[in-house]
């Protein structure tokens, strides 16, 4: 790592050096495991699906269980559909789901399957589902591909009752988050009376307790005949413009259900406008408990503020979840410096230029960039602190800088993904955890005469 | 909410199964997964990343979308003591314009990015062919040629489109590799190459140290911050190379010294949690010089050298036997399949090897490492066994020999393998395997989770032993688990490895989590 990397930064176009995003089945792999009794399905060779149940395993360190069309040189020459038939006729022969979500991968698109052909032909037993979706590994990143997922379960499955006839409810995205996260955000629907849609839903998939059993589809993830309810809500809420809007333009498209795209609640700023827009639309109030909360995280962050002001961050990661942080931490008086995300997409620099509009301090944004870059950002322009996935712990080891881990994927700690960030709930447990990471740099530091009980 | 119909094994998979004292007949094993099987297996160019990747001071580049460089970095913790350039991900991150029109000409831009834009020249290029690659017929060749041209440094395609064979066929793809490399062993170029990189270096040092600092307008602890952060670079310059010279050094000395009296290559070891030191620090003690470890903690130099050792080990026959053929049949060289995975295999493979060199004082050596060292490992182990006899063991790794070591292991620690498995293994690994085990083993090739799930809960196995897929699946079924893959972080190899494994297994089999999951709610 260290004799790699210069100070001096010179553009790269082309080649990519420590990526900060991976590839588009692993987010529609994702997505899928959100419906309930699904088995996500590969089409193409073994070893993507390996790598993506492995990768997916290593940041929930649940069972990720998913099957592929084992691609051979044959299938390669004269496509899939074989491959594909006899996939599904095991699947349901041996492994019984009730879904089968099918992603793509750069060799089957390369080829030119038609999946929507090849499951048209076939024979889908009674009482079961298969969806799929387009996701070739080399258009976008695993955040498309999980809107792409989402986007086929609208497509193929939403529907809407004849008369019209509203079911008064919400649909809504969470976006590519942890089932904590999903937990918290279905608390704060419940505490508002609201009755909801939410897709998908991988709490009680990939969180699920030990007893001792293992069930190959939990009960968790959200069901067939939710999605086809989706056409008939009052709305769809989609939280994350990357992850989530799509598939809720999509809807609209489809039936008229209206999308309120919004950042991932992730900060009092973003948490305040979710509840609003869920305010506007159903016309229930914020409970008192949920107020209180809101009311106990101004309190924390009164209490600390001088910790974090001019504190100087740079944040990397899903598009998602960093917009969100920046916004977060501009409000707790920190500087983003740097601001950077794998995923390619213009949208990106120009929502964060517009959140750093009243900044008087250098910073950098990028989308479609790469940690070797951040790395060079951080040797010309050094921070206090590092947001992001675990994949910066070698520059964050290596310059010196406390690490928080938020975000995809987190590969070397554990409890992340059963807790939430987002809400005022999450915000407070991201404050203690930078918070912490502040102070423990600083006691560590501090030489032992002058360290203090008291911070 | 059904429950899969696990134990209904496909027809087609029965074959793949079986159970020791019942069947007749052979495993069918060293095909393909089934379609829409649940396999735990990864494809060709998996196989040549995890043999290739460990050369630390090449760049690996992957040519290809993002993800089959993303989900491989940094997926092997092979510890290095030099460069670390291995450590670093570097990716053509096709795009769809590149599917379309070829990804030649971006390759060829990666490649100039690579040496005119970035501040270390590597010497060596491995670029990796994946899936689409293969599908849309990039000529690496072409470029590679091109490129060696254009800068005079070696590059090597590594011919592993994923959908083209099983995990094996990359190791062969990354055993050519090495044997490409191999080939210029004698090529002058090289160290002319090297020499100008260590002056390189040097200016550089001098540069940056020599170079005056603007301390206008800062208080001492913003001047305290620049001069560290100069010593840290310079540092970071020095220290790949105060490594190497050190060993070097150590290594003549000891040459000279007569200390070695023999050359070898030590081959399918990736020094994982520093396994390849370990049994570097035995070979030394014997009066042995290592010239190249093929491919844990190796370097480019070391690997150009290695046509000059007398005789190959090999560790990990499944990845590695291809290239020890090859070397016999390019350079003469003689191999011996070897195993330090357990202590009676530690034992004489040691043994075997000193014979084999036909030397008088290794041989002695040898008799008197293991007099050293043996005594206090079977006490130790004694200790373990009192944790670990009446244990059952289920089984399900990667590579034969790893699986065929365990079997031996827990036989000797009392510990009962109820199920073995492997990912690769060939006939007649699964005949040794029918061998080492007891009636009533059930013996599968390529499983599913559903598999393991259902024999794990028939035979009432204490442990499961695999890699990272399998570890959540055995947690759920409230089942022990010991790593034996890519990512474990204890050494299993030698006189410190048979402890380390009875040492983790205890960990896991006797810790006190798998009692709570019952006792509270239920009690």
């Amino acid at each position: 790592m260290q004799d790699l990397v210069p100070e001096e930064y010179k553009e790269r176009n082309s080649l990519v050096i420590n990526p900060v995003k991976t590839c588009q089945p692993i987010g529609a792999m994702y997505a899928a495991l959100g419906i309930h009794g699904a088995l996500p399905h590969s089409h193409g060779s073994q070893g993507c699906c390996s790598y993506h149940r492995m990768h997916l395993t290593k940041h929930f360190r649940e069972p990720v269980v998913a099957s592929s069309s084992s691609f051979t040189e044959g299938a390669s020459v004269f496509g899939g559909r074989a491959n594909l038939e006899t996939a599904l006729k095991n699947i349901f022969a041996v492994y019984d789901p009730e879904v089968v979500a099918i992603n793509t991968t750069c060799l089957s698109e390369t080829i030119g399957d038609d999946i929507g052909s090849i499951i048209n032909g076939y024979d889908v037993p009674e009482g079961k589902t298969i969806i799929h979706a387009s996701t070739p590994s080399y258009v976008g990143s695993h955040i498309s591909g999980f809107s792409n997922m989402v986007k086929a379960m609208i497509k193929q499955l939403s529907e809407k009752n004849k008369d019209a006839k509203t079911n008064n409810k919400l649909n809504l995205i969470p976006g590519f988050v942890d089932p904590g996260d999903i937990r918290e955000i279905k608390r704060i629907l419940e505490a508002m009376d609201i009755d909801y849609i939410l897709f998908p839903d991988q709490s009680d998939v990939l969180d699920t307790p030990l007893d001792g059993n293992y069930d190959m589809y939990p009960e968790g993830g959200v069901t067939i005949p939710e999605l086809n309810d989706t056409g008939n809500s009052q709305a769809t809420i989609a939280l994350g413009e990357f992850a989530s809007s799509d598939p809720a333009f999509e809807l609209e498209k489809k039936h008229d259900v209206k999308p309120y795209t919004l950042k991932s609640p992730v900060g009092i700023k973003a948490t305040d406008e979710f509840l609003m827009q869920l305010m506007k639309l159903t016309g229930k109030e914020v409970p008192a408990e949920i107020e209180k909360e809101r009311g106990q995280l101004v309190d924390i962050i009164a209490d600390t503020h001088h910790q974090f002001h001019g504190k100087k961050v740079a944040i990397y990661g899903d598009p998602d979840i960093v917009i969100s942080l920046t916004e977060f931490v501009l409000s707790l008086g920190m500087r983003p410096a740097h601001v950077l995300t794998g995923t390619p997409d213009n949208k990106f620099e120009k929502i964060v230029e517009e959140m750093m509009e009243d900044a008087d301090w250098d910073y950098n944004i990028t989308a479609g960039g790469d940690l070797f870059q951040l790395h060079q950002w951080i040797k010309n322009d050094p921070v206090d602190l590092m947001l992001g996935n675990s994949y910066g712990k070698l520059v964050a080891k290596q310059e010196d800088i406390p690490l928080v881990r938020v975000g995809f994927p987190i590969l070397d700690r554990t409890v992340h993904s059963y807790l939430p960030t987002v809400g005022y709930k999450g915000a407070m447990l991201l404050l203690e955890k930078i918070s912490g990471a502040l102070l423990d740099r600083r006691d560590r530091d501090t030489d032992i005469q002058l360290t203090e009980f008291v911070l | 909410m059904k429950s899969p119909k696990s134990n209904e094994a496909l027809a087609e998979r029965k074959d793949f199964i079986m159970t020791k004292g019942d069947n007749k007949g052979n495993i069918k094993c060293d095909q393909h997964s089934l379609a829409g099987a649940v396999s735990q297996r990864a494809c060709v160019y998996s196989g040549a990343r995890v043999v290739l990747n460990p050369v630390k001071d090449a760049y690996h580049l992957v040519h290809g979308p993002i993800g089959c460089a993303s989900y491989t970095w940094d997926i092997r913790g092979s510890l290095t003591s030099g460069a670390d350039f291995f450590r670093s991900s570097f990716s053509t991150d096709l795009r769809e314009k590149d599917i379309v029109f070829g990804g030649e000409a971006k390759l060829e831009i990666v490649i100039e990015e690579l040496m005119e834009k970035e501040q270390y020249k590597p010497e060596v290029i491995f670029i990796y062919s994946t899936c689409v690659v293969g599908v849309i017929g990039d000529d690496l060749k072409a470029v590679a040629r091109k490129a060696e041209e254009k800068y005079g440094v070696r590059v090597i395609p590594v011919e592993s489109s994923g959908f083209a064979g099983t995990k094996s066929k990359g190791y062969k793809a990354a055993c050519e590799a090495l044997l490409n490399l191999m080939s210029d062993f004698k090529a002058e170029s090289n160290r002319v190459d090297s020499n100008k990189k260590a002056a390189d270096r040097k200016n550089k040092i001098k540069e940056i140290s020599d170079r005056s600092e603007d301390y206008t307008g800062m208080n001492t602890k913003e001047k305290i911050r620049v001069l560290q952060k100069k010593l840290r670079y310079i540092n970071s310059l020095q220290t790949g190379k105060a490594i190497d010279d050190f060993k070097n050094k150590k290594i003549k000395e000891q040459v000279e010294k007569g200390k070695y009296r023999k050359k070898i290559n030590l081959l399918g070891d990736y020094n994982l949690a520093a396994e390849g030191w370990i049994i570097e620090n035995y070979l030394n003690e014997v009066g042995i010089e290592l010239v190249a470890r093929f491919t844990g903690d190796s370097s480019i130099k070391d690997i150009r050298r290695a046509p000059t050792a007398e005789l190959n080990i090999v560790q990990c026959a499944g990845s590695m036997k291809y290239l020890a053929k090859r070397m016999q049949q390019e350079f003469g060289i003689p191999f011996l399949e070897i195993s330090f995975l357990g202590l009676q295999d530690s034992l004489d493979s040691l043994r075997k090897i000193a014979r084999f060199l036909d030397d008088q004082i290794i041989i002695n050596k040898v008799e008197k490492l293991i007099a050293r060292r043996l005594p206090d490992t079977e006490a130790k182990l004694k200790i373990y066994k009192n944790y670990l006899a009446g244990k059952k063991a289920a089984i399900y790794v990667g590579g034969a020999f790893k699986a065929i070591s365990l079997v031996k292991q827990f036989n000797d620690l009392g510990i009962k393998t109820v199920m073995v498995g492997t990912q690769n293994g060939k006939e007649s690994d699964y005949e040794e395997l029918k061998e080492l085990t007891d009636s009533g083993t059930i013996i599968l090739d390529d499983a599913n989770p559903s598999e393991l799930e259902v024999f794990m809960r028939e035979k009432g196995a204490d442990v499961l032993v695999g890699g990272v897929k399998d570890r959540a699946l055995a947690y759920k079924m409230g089942i022990a688990f010991f790593d034996h893959n890519h990512e474990r972080k204890h050494p299993l190899v030698g006189f410190e490895g048979v402890v380390n494994l009875a040492q983790e297994l205890d960990l896991t089999i006797n810790s006190p989590i798998w009692k709570a999951i019952r006792s509270g709610i239920d009690e």
